[in-house]
């Protein structure tokens, strides 16, 4: 069992009556590469900011590797930030951005020189040393702004969205990057971004936040894969939510009726499903086209969307329910035209009963 | 369209302009002008000399302008210096309070004496000294100097304050500068250019002040501009105009270092 780096009790952070995060609960392991995702005005940046230094927390408790924090200042915090703007100090060179960390801890010159070329020389800007900030390109600045907060080597590194001023280009190549680093110092980072395909293919864990309260926590396949509620089901990826009658839930399964029919469906349930009624997670790309009579749900196709290596096909269910589908778009496919009666299917285990 | 409407196509604009600017400007240019006179005669022409700048600072009045200038020059530097440091200070709390109720009344406050007549500010001044039992004289010039030269020391620096977001101090917290530090080392030099821009500005405000200054002065002690204004109750004499000339080379001089210096820093981002 990994060592915790940051643990979060029950954390509530309040401005005057609005509740920015809401009863936090989140360990962060050390050595993890640990994502918080969700959308605008979740309150990432204000979880980032409290472990920080910058918000007091309302209620509950911030660790760090054991040690309460909650009453320590941003800077006796061993935790360093790339900020969201960079904000590199304009009026000093990218060397004496970098090195400011270090004097304010009291290094010597020397060792101090030694760890700013180190750094400088990981984010492969040791030509640039001498540089102003306003002389450097928007992905030269970002580096800079990791460099100087890795420089001091914090026990956790804190980055808020740090690659969305980038390009697309861009942005993937320092994702690979920022990953590779993170691997080599050994340093936990706790990365903020509301981009989903950044968050699964760089974290270790990834916690989904939304209105202010942890969603789920898990590893990108166990997100993706085995949503726990409709929140996350449909803001990771694509789904489609499908209306149940829940006839029983036992020992992670749960077996319900198909609207449209009275065909038993059992498949996997999240935790909180309960006998009634819930939503059935399915996700486009695991839906198959099969001919009417044999499909779990019978339809007709509405509308058909070329992406390129992918084909999205709309079909329409007997009640109106439209249930989005993603087929390969090769010889063998066969792509039904508008107006084909159709029939769905799905396996039992693609499919999964979250809580209503 | 566009061209129709643009204001240098309206009819009679040009004349406007070249009236405006001629009763802006001549009356300067001719003192400018006259200060160089050789002649005893402020309205006639006597060839050009150096003979009025010469009586400036040798002739029999000299002592007294001497004085006064140097109660004018050691106010100015004083008043500047406080009322700098006191707008510095106004504008770093300003920055770091972020957004708060009544911020914009704050402001407003301390540039509300820009807006008050200035002859309201100076009864006022002076009855409240009078009222508090101050005698007038050298230090009431100064502390009534130092309140109204605020605002003008504030305005650039708050201008140049736009472009500093508070997260500098922030990023420098969290690379482990204590506040003095973050102050010291980030914010400090980053307003350097609009503090600069506004000691300059304070300063001229202060060395050209008549009309407070000569409400709060009190008797026996003199500064340029009120020195001037008495020499002036006497007849003028073409000597006036040289000191005029030379209090105004003194006005251009810092104005234009102080737009300069404010701009610098703007564009050094
Ligand atoms: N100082 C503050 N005072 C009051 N409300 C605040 C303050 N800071 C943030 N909030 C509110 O808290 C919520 C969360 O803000 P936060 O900045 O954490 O969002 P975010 O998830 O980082 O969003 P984004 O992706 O847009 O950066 C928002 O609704 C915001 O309006
Ligand atoms: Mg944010």
């Amino acid at each position: 069992m990994s060592e915790i780096a940051v643990d979060i009790l029950n954390m509530t952070k309040r401005y005057g009556s609005f509740v920015a995060l809401r009863d936090v609960c989140l360990s962060i392991k050390d050595n993890e590469f640990f994502t918080l995702l969700g959308p605008s005005g979740c309150g990432k940046t204000t979880l980032l900011r409290t472990i920080a230094g910058f918000e007091a927390i309302s209620e509950g408790a911030i660790k760090l590797y054991g040690e309460d924090i909650a009453d320590l200042p941003p800077n006796k915090r061993p935790v360093n930030t790339v900020f969201q703007q960079y904000a590199l100090f304009p009026h000093m060179n990218v060397r004496a951005n970098v090195i400011f960390g270090l004097q304010r801890l009291g290094q010597d010159e020397t060792t101090a020189r030694a760890r700013v070329d180190e750094v400088l020389d990981m984010v492969q800007l040791m030509e640039f040393a001498d540089r102003l900030p306003a002389q450097l390109s928007g992905g030269q600045q970002q580096r800079v702004a990791l460099a100087r907060a890795l420089a001091p080597k914090p026990k956790v590194l804190l980055l808020d969205e740090p690659l969305s001023a980038l390009d697309l280009k861009l942005r993937q190549s320092v994702r690979q990057e920022l990953q590779q680093i993170q691997q080599t110092t050994g340093i936990t980072f706790v990365f903020v971004t509301h981009d989903q395909e950044e968050a699964l293919t760089m974290s270790d864990r990834i916690a989904v936040i939304a209105d202010g309260q942890v969603q789920q926590v898990g590893s990108a396949r166990d997100i993706y894969e085995a949503p726990q509620n409709r929140f996350v089901a449909d803001f990771i990826g694509e789904t489609n939510l499908i209306d149940v009658a829940v006839s029983s839930v036992s020992g992670g399964y749960a077996t319900c009726v198909l609207p449209g029919g009275d065909v038993q469906f059992t498949c996997p349930a999240a935790a909180g499903a309960v006998v009634g009624h819930g939503h059935l997670s399915v996700r486009p790309e695991r839906v198959s086209l099969v001919k009417p009579q044999d499909g779990l749900l019978r339809g007709v196709t509405t509308r058909q969307v070329y992406l390129g290596t992918d084909m999205s096909v709309d079909v329409r269910l007997e009640g109106g329910k439209i249930i989005t589908l993603r087929l390969q778009n090769s010889e063998e496919t066969h792509i039904p035209e508008i107006g084909d009666p159709v029939g769905l299917n799905f396996e039992t285990g693609t499919a999964r009963l979250l809580e209503d | 369209m566009a061209r129709k409407l643009d204001i240098r196509h309206f009819p009679g604009f040009l004349p406007i302009t070249y009236l405006c600017l001629f009763l802006l400007y001549a009356p300067l240019i001719i003192v400018m002008i006259y200060s160089f006179n050789d002649s005893n005669s402020i309205t006639i022409w006597g060839g050009a000399s150096l003979r009025w700048y010469g009586e400036v600072f040798w002739g029999v009045e000299s002592a007294k302008f001497k004085a006064a200038a140097l109660n004018s020059i050691t106010i100015a530097v004083m008043a500047a210096t406080t009322a700098t440091t006191i707008a510095t200070l106004a504008a770093t709390a300003m920055l770091k309070a972020g957004r708060f109720r009544g911020k914009s009344v704050s402001f407003a406050l301390i540039n509300l004496p820009l807006m008050v007549p200035e002859i309201v500010t100076a009864v006022a001044t002076l009855i409240f000294f009078s009222a508090i039992g101050f005698t007038t004289g050298y230090l009431t010039i100064l502390v009534a100097h130092i309140v109204f030269c605020i605002p003008f020391a504030y305005l650039p620096i708050a201008a140049r304050m736009q472009g500093i977001e508070d997260v500098y101090e922030q990023v420098a917290l969290d690379l482990y500068a204590t506040r003095f530090q973050a102050f010291r080392l980030i914010l400090l030099p980053l307003m350097a250019p609009g503090i600069i821009s506004g000691f300059l500005l304070a300063f001229i405000i202060s060395l050209d002040d008549f009309i407070i200054t000569n409400f709060v002065k009190g008797a026996g002690i003199e500064t340029l501009p009120t020195a001037i204004f008495g020499a002036v109750k006497q007849g003028i004499k073409p000597n006036i105009m040289a000191i005029s000339t030379l209090l105004l080379l003194v006005s251009v001089v810092f104005v234009t270092l102080s737009y300069l210096v404010g701009r610098m820093g703007q564009n050094k981002k």
